[in-house]
Parts: C-alpha cells; sequence; structure tokens
C-alpha cells in the first residue's frame, strides 16, 4: 500500500472521489478506492499477510477440529487446571489491555482535555476489539458456548462474581460498540446515527467507566475464590480487585503507544497530518498517565504484601519471579517513562509501553496459570492449545487492521466540501493554540 | 453538552441500578453467615479403619452408571500410581466421582484416604456458579444441574479439595461431573450412599452431622492416643458435612493442613460490597467531573494570560510544555 500511495493512488477518506465528483460506491471504501487487481496485488506484496496465511492454514483447521472433537482434544483436559491459555491469556490480558477504551473516553469527554482527541478513536477501538476478542477466547474456552445467553436470560447467578464480568463485559461491548460506531456512520454516511451517538456520549463514557472499573476488578475477585490455589504473592485477599483494576490502567494506556507506534511504522499512509503530528505529544501525555497507574500499581502491590505479611516469600524462588515481574514490568517502565517525559522522548517511552504491557500480561498469566496451584504442580498447556491462542490473536490483528484501513479512525473524514475545510483551519493555525482550535472544531461538528 | 444526555444517563444509571438491587438481597442471603441446615446429614471417615478394598468406588461406580475403569476395582496397583512427575496421587474424574488414595507414613502402616465431594456447608462451587447450576439441599447434599452448565469451571477454581471434574471427553455436552452423596437415589430417600453401605469395615459412618461431631469427639477421647485430636472439615472452611478422623496429621493423607475457617465466599464478600458502591457513586462522581472540566475550560484564556496555577494550573503547565 506504502509503494502504491508514492505513486499517487490516495486512499478512501471522503464522501466524494475527487476525480469525478462521484460518491464513491461501498465496493470502492472496501477496497479503499483501488481497483480490485490493485488491492489484490498489494495485499499480496505484503509479507505479514503471508505469515498471517501460514497461521491460519495450521490455526482455523484446529478451531474447526477443537469444535468437533471437543476441548479434551486440543488441551490437556486438566481437571487441576480448569483454566488454561484461552482464559489466563485471552481474557485475562486482553481485558486490561483494551482498558483505554474507557481511559481515553474519560479523558477526553469527561476531563475535557481535547488535545487527546487525535487518538481517542484509536483507543475506543482499540478497547472494543479487545473484548470483543476476549469473548471470542472465551466462546472457545466455554464448554458449551451456546449456553452462554444462559446467565443472562435462563439461571441467574446473582451473587457469583462471574455473573458480574458476564454482564458488564457484554453491557460494556455494546457500550464500545456504541462509542467506536461513530466512526462506521460517518463512513456510511449514516449523519443520523452519528448526531444520535454524539448526543448520548457522555452518558455512554460514564457507564463506560462504571462498567470497566467493576468488571476489570472483578476478573482480579475471581482469583479470591481461590485462596489457597493462588500464590499468595500473586493474591490479596483484601486488594485483588483493586490490584487489577489499577494495574489496567496503564495496561490500557500503553497498549494504545504500542499499537500507534506499529501504526506509525507500517500505516503512515492511512494516517492524516492531526494523527501524525500530534501523536509524541499524545505518547508523552499517555505516559504521563500510564506512570501515574503505574507507580500507584507499585505501591499497593506492596502494601498487599504488607497487608498480608508475605515478606518471607519474597526470599523464595516464587520471591525472585515477582521481583523480576515488579522490576522489568513496572519499575523498568516507571524509570523509562520518568526519563522519556523529562527529556521529551516518544520513542523512549515507547520502549516503557512495551515493557508496560509485558509486565501486565505476565502478572495475568502468572496469577491465572504460571503460580496456580503452586502447591501442586506446574503444567505446560497443550500445542494445540497455543496454537490457537496465537491464531485468534491473528484473527484480533487481522480484523484490526480491516478496521483501520477502513473507517476513520486515523484520519478525519471529509464529509462535505465546507466541514471539510474545517481541519484545514486547524493546522493551520498557530501550532500554540491548536488544542483549543481543535475543540472548537470538535464542537462545531457536535 | 445538553441536557437530554444527562436525562437519558440518568435513565440509563436508574436502569442499572435497579438492575443490581435486585440482584443485591439475594446476595446478602447468600453471604449472610450460614450454620448449616439443622438435621441435614453427613458422613464420618475413620482413616484408622480404612484398609483400601475400594469396594466404595466400585459401588459408585455402579450406583452412578459411571464407565467401567480401566482397571477393576479389585486391582491394588492403582495405588501405586503417580501423576504429573510424581507430584500427584489420583484424582476425582468425570468417569470416577471418588477414589481411594494410599498414604505412606514413615515408620507406619499404610493409610487409606476415601476422596469424594466433601459438601460444604457453604459450598465454594454454589458460590462461583454464574448460572446458579448447584444447590445445597437440606438433607445436606450439594447436588447440581448439568442442563444449565455452561462449561465456564469457575467451580472447579473454587473448590478448596479440587474435587469437580469436567467432561473433557464430551465434544456436545460437557459439564461438570462430581459427587452428589447419592442424591436422586438414596439421600432424599433417608438411606445412606452407595458407598457407606457397602463398606466392610465401617469406615464411613452416615448420619446426622450434628451426631456425628459427637460420635468423633468421643472417639478422639476414648482412644487418645489412636487420632490427633482433629475432625478435618468440623470447622474447616466453614465446615464440611464430609469429616475426617486422622490418626496423622492431615498434610500426611494430602490435606492443606490449614485452609482456614471461613468459607471461600468470604473472601470475595469485599468485592461483592463494592459493586453497589460504585454502581451509587461513579455516576455522579464522573458527571461532576465532566462538569467542574467543562467550567474549567470556559476559564482556560482567562488563567494563561494571567498566569494562575491554581487548582488545575499543573494541567495547563503540562499542557504548555508539550506544545
Amino acid at each position: 500500500m506504502k509503494s502504491l500511495v508514492e505513486l499517487g493512488v490516495k486512499p478512501v477518506d471522503s464522501l466524494i472521489n475527487e476525480k469525478n465528483d462521484k460518491r464513491w460506491s461501498i465496493m470502492d471504501k472496501l477496497l479503499l478506492g483501488l481497483s480490485p487487481g490493485q488491492y489484490l496485488g498489494q495485499a499480496l506484496r505484503n509479507p505479514f499477510n503471508w505469515i498471517l496465511g501460514i497461521i491460519f492454514a495450521i490455526g482455523l483447521p484446529l478451531i474447526v477440529y477443537r469444535f468437533i472433537f471437543g476441548l479434551g482434544a486440543v488441551t490437556h483436559a486438566s481437571n487441576d487446571y480448569p483454566w488454561g491459555l484461552f482464559l489466563g491469556f485471552g481474557l485475562f490480558c486482553m481485558v486490561p489491555l483494551s482498558a483505554s477504551g474507557f481511559m481515553l473516553g474519560t479523558t477526553v469527554e469527561i476531563f475535557g482535555r481535547h488535545d487527546f482527541h487525535p487518538i481517542e478513536r484509536l483507543a475506543l477501538l482499540n478497547g472494543l476489539l479487545g473484548y470483543f476478542f476476549a469473548v471470542i477466547y472465551l466462546m472457545i474456552d466455554l464448554g458449551q458456548p451456546w449456553r452462554l445467553p444462559y446467565p443472562m436470560f435462563w439461571s441467574f447467578g446473582p451473587a457469583a462474581v462471574l455473573f458480574l464480568v458476564a454482564w458488564h463485559v457484554a453491557t460494556y461491548l455494546s457500550v464500545q460498540i456504541a462509542e467506536v460506531s461513530v466512526a462506521f456512520f460517518e463512513w456510511m454516511d449514516w449523519l443520523g446515527g452519528k448526531r444520535f451517538i454524539r448526543r448520548i456520549t457522555i452518558g455512554l463514557t460514564v457507564s463506560g467507566i462504571i462498567l470497566s472499573t467493576l468488571h476489570q476488578g472483578a476478573l482480579g475477585a475471581l482469583f479470591n475464590y481461590a485462596p489457597g490455589k493462588v500464590h499468595p504473592l500473586w493474591y490479596s485477599a483484601s486488594f485483588q480487585w483493586i490490584h487489577f483494576f489499577v494495574s489496567a490502567i496503564p495496561a490500557g494506556l500503553c497498549m494504545v503507544i504500542v499499537v500507534s507506534t506499529i501504526i506509525k511504522k507500517t500505516m503512515a499512509w492511512r494516517c492524516d497530518d492531526g494523527f501524525l503530528d500530534s501523536l509524541d505529544r499524545c505518547t508523552l501525555g499517555l505516559a504521563k498517565g500510564a506512570s501515574m497507574g503505574l507507580i500507584t500499581y507499585l505501591v499497593i502491590k506492596f502494601i498487599g504484601v504488607a497487608h498480608d505479611n508475605e515478606w518471607a516469600y519474597l526470599a523464595t524462588g516464587w520471591g525472585a519471579w515477582f521481583l523480576f515481574e515488579m522490576a522489568v514490568g513496572v519499575l523498568l517502565p516507571l524509570v523509562l517513562f520518568a526519563y522519556a517525559i523529562r527529556h521529551q522522548l516518544a520513542s523512549l517511552a515507547r520502549w516503557g509501553a512495551v515493557f508496560t504491557v509485558f509486565g501486565i500480561v505476565l502478572n495475568r498469566l502468572n496469577t491465572a496459570l504460571i503460580t496456580f496451584n503452586w502447591k501442586l504442580y506446574q503444567e505446560i498447556p497443550h500445542i494445540f492449545e497455543f496454537i490457537i491462542a496465537v491464531t485468534v490473536f491473528a484473527i484480533y490483528i487481522t480484523t484490526y487492521r480491516f478496521i483501520l484501513y477502513r473507517l476513520p479512525i486515523l484520519y478525519s473524514w471529509k464529509e462535505q466540501p465546507q466541514e471539510a475545510l474545517a481541519p484545514e483551519a486547524v493546522k493551520a493555525a498557530p501550532i500554540n493554540t491548536t488544542p483549543s482550535a481543535a475543540n472548537a472544531v470538535y464542537r462545531k461538528i457536535d | 453538552m445538553s441536557g437530554i444526555s444527562r436525562r437519558k444517563f440518568l435513565a440509563a444509571s436508574v436502569a442499572a441500578g435497579a438492575a443490581t438491587t435486585l440482584a443485591g438481597p439475594k446476595k446478602a442471603l447468600a453471604v449472610g453467615s450460614f450454620s448449616g441446615y439443622p438435621d441435614s446429614m453427613g458422613v464420618l471417615v475413620d482413616l484408622t479403619r480404612c484398609i483400601g478394598c475400594r469396594s466404595c468406588e466400585a459401588a459408585c461406580n455402579k450406583e452412578q452408571q459411571l464407565p467401567d475403569p480401566n482397571l477393576p476395582f479389585d486391582d491394588m496397583s492403582v495405588f501405586d500410581q503417580t501423576f504429573h512427575h510424581g507430584t500427584q496421587k489420583r484424582r476425582t474424574d468425570e468417569s470416577a466421582y471418588t477414589v481411594v488414595n494410599r498414604y505412606k507414613p514413615e515408620g507406619r502402616d499404610p493409610i487409606y484416604r476415601k476422596v469424594q465431594c466433601n459438601h460444604c456447608a457453604e459450598p465454594a462451587c454454589l458460590s462461583s456458579c454464574f448460572v446458579n447450576a448447584y444447590t445445597k439441599t437440606k438433607e445436606g447434599a450439594v447436588i447440581y444441574n448439568g442442563s444449565v452448565c455452561v462449561g465456564c469451571r469457575n467451580c472447579m477454581i473454587a473448590c478448596p479439595f479440587n474435587v469437580p471434574a469436567y467432561s473433557y471427553s464430551s465434544a456436545f455436552g460437557p459439564v461438570i461431573k462430581k459427587c452428589i452423596f447419592c442424591y436422586d437415589t438414596r439421600l432424599k430417600d433417608g438411606k445412606p450412599p452407595a458407598c457407606v453401605e457397602i463398606c466392610p469395615q465401617e469406615a464411613l459412618t452416615f448420619g446426622k452431622r450434628k451426631d456425628l461431631l459427637k460420635i468423633g469427639h468421643q472417639r478422639i477421647q476414648t482412644h487418645p492416643g489412636r487420632y490427633i485430636d482433629r475432625i478435618y472439615g468440623e470447622k474447616e472452611l466453614g465446615g464440611t458435612h464430609w469429616m475426617y478422623l486422622s490418626p496423622i496429621p492431615v498434610e500426611e493423607v494430602g490435606f492443606d493442613p490449614r485452609p482456614g475457617n471461613e468459607p471461600i465466599i468470604s473472601h470475595v464478600k469485599d468485592f461483592l460490597g463494592v459493586v453497589p458502591m460504585v454502581l451509587a457513586i461513579w455516576p455522579a462522581l464522573f458527571t461532576g467531573f465532566h462538569l467542574l472540566a467543562k467550567n474549567q475550560e470556559g476559564h482556560d484564556d482567562h488563567e494563561h494570560e494571567t498566569g494562575h496555577q491554581q487548582g488545575s494550573g499543573q494541567k495547563h503547565d503540562d499542557e504548555g510544555g508539550q506544545q
């Protein structure tokens, strides 16, 4: 695609085809304004697509195999480790990494920090897709996924933490679909839908915060059911939910930094100047937020150790593993962020984000799998389980890219000629007034 | 934002609040301190009497119509089986709701311990189930309704005794499988479960839980050298309906010696209490933040001009630095 753009091909970013003054058809929009031949050509030239192809060739038949022959065919069918990679990674890692939606929604819509507006849609999309694929992982893991509506409509267990997770994830998924649908409505030119969502934005955002607080926390509280099974250093009777909730904040913010970095490197053609020019500033802003989250997380983790008087465990092998997680996943990014923010080095902040994401993933895997059953034995998941987990993640990446290519997430949609002028006005304005100018434009569109 | 948005938002939060308040009272009932149904039944397992004949396993298999085992029930080589690099003995699974394991304490004859569901007074499986598949019956059994089981396996995570198993082998109808105290076929008619009835050693005593506790303490008192002074399950994890008398410390027969006396649900109560508070407080809190932030925006330019740095001044400074 990059080479095509260099040749002068312009991907669809507006309602009207400038060349012939006609509206783009859905087909044109789907193919980014390329001819089918051009589109196929660029897809085949991209080596990443070949890697995805190989993963799908192996993984998709395995997913079919799992549904024909049952979970026992692709896992160790363990009664001691009922939750494997599908939940350990798919649910417990994907959900905190998707906290970006409610974080940026809050920043922009509630606190009125419209200077983060360029990255808000990416954060919302990151949230939506993360949750959606967490549910996909869940569907693969559930013994009878077709019964997933049972706790919603059929048989209620309201005193169970998982009941809360089910309801909140389902509700929050709808909230996120509504939030992201604005981009879709623009793309489809359904302005009525867009106006409607705009009107309920604050409601959606606040319900997003409520639901996120509760189910991010609830994922932690699920482990309160297993006080004797999770290693004490990863278990806190009083603070488990708040550990999970607080760590989700830097996780979500840093996931946006990581994703936006990948986009900048591989998809710059799709971003408009508004996105690219503000990315470094936004990255450092997100890094500040993430540092706040991380330092709080570090403190409350050790408060957790102190509260349950678990210091002695730090001297054991598990303790070393715990300190490694804290050092590489929390302390190191904190140092990197501090230096990056002090010296305005967005690229260093990006490394901090990578380590934060690594740290959170390690924490969730430690809690759900690695230190789980620490008194019994350690289990390495079945190779098929790994392959299926990677395949679903590859589908996630593909879907993510498909949407980013098309919907106005990284660029602003040019609806009508007179409105198309507005973003240019922003660009023309002196750079230090950008946020307020952007606010003004934003309010006008409202 | 217009007034409409706030009204809509309020309507939405009232609906959400109502949904949780409806759930609330039930929760409160479930987590109140429950000391058990008064005349519920239980079983006292006397480890000094068990000879490891495995007839209870055979009786269970027949009563629950489970598939034939790989090795016949009179094959004692199963006691030598270990799993996961020799760290684990046999456990319950989808085709065996009870198993007997052998322990060889130093300088003693081997001790056999029967494993099955201990039928907790406040079961962890029940409190973790999001479709309410589990029921604690007034007779003392913890039974479950497989026809609503979604297969999340949270109960297996929650069970402190690692009892519930999953029928992984089934592709289209896997459900949880565990001992149900022979509830359907025996207990509800007042009869003892199949394993108790067949035991040739009277190692298993069936009776009212409160009577079993008396019997247990009496045995300890009469034979102080024979038993350790503990009925495992009397208080552990809120009390169980299957209880154990052991001649040696319980960790030597594979029990967690200090599981705590609180039922598992107590560990989750803290969080469950947070839920209605967040639902009630967050809407006003964050809408309030929004209103405050909006107000402050209006004074944006003024603050910058006069260089005021009170309250949100820090934030503006940051902004300035980044530009």
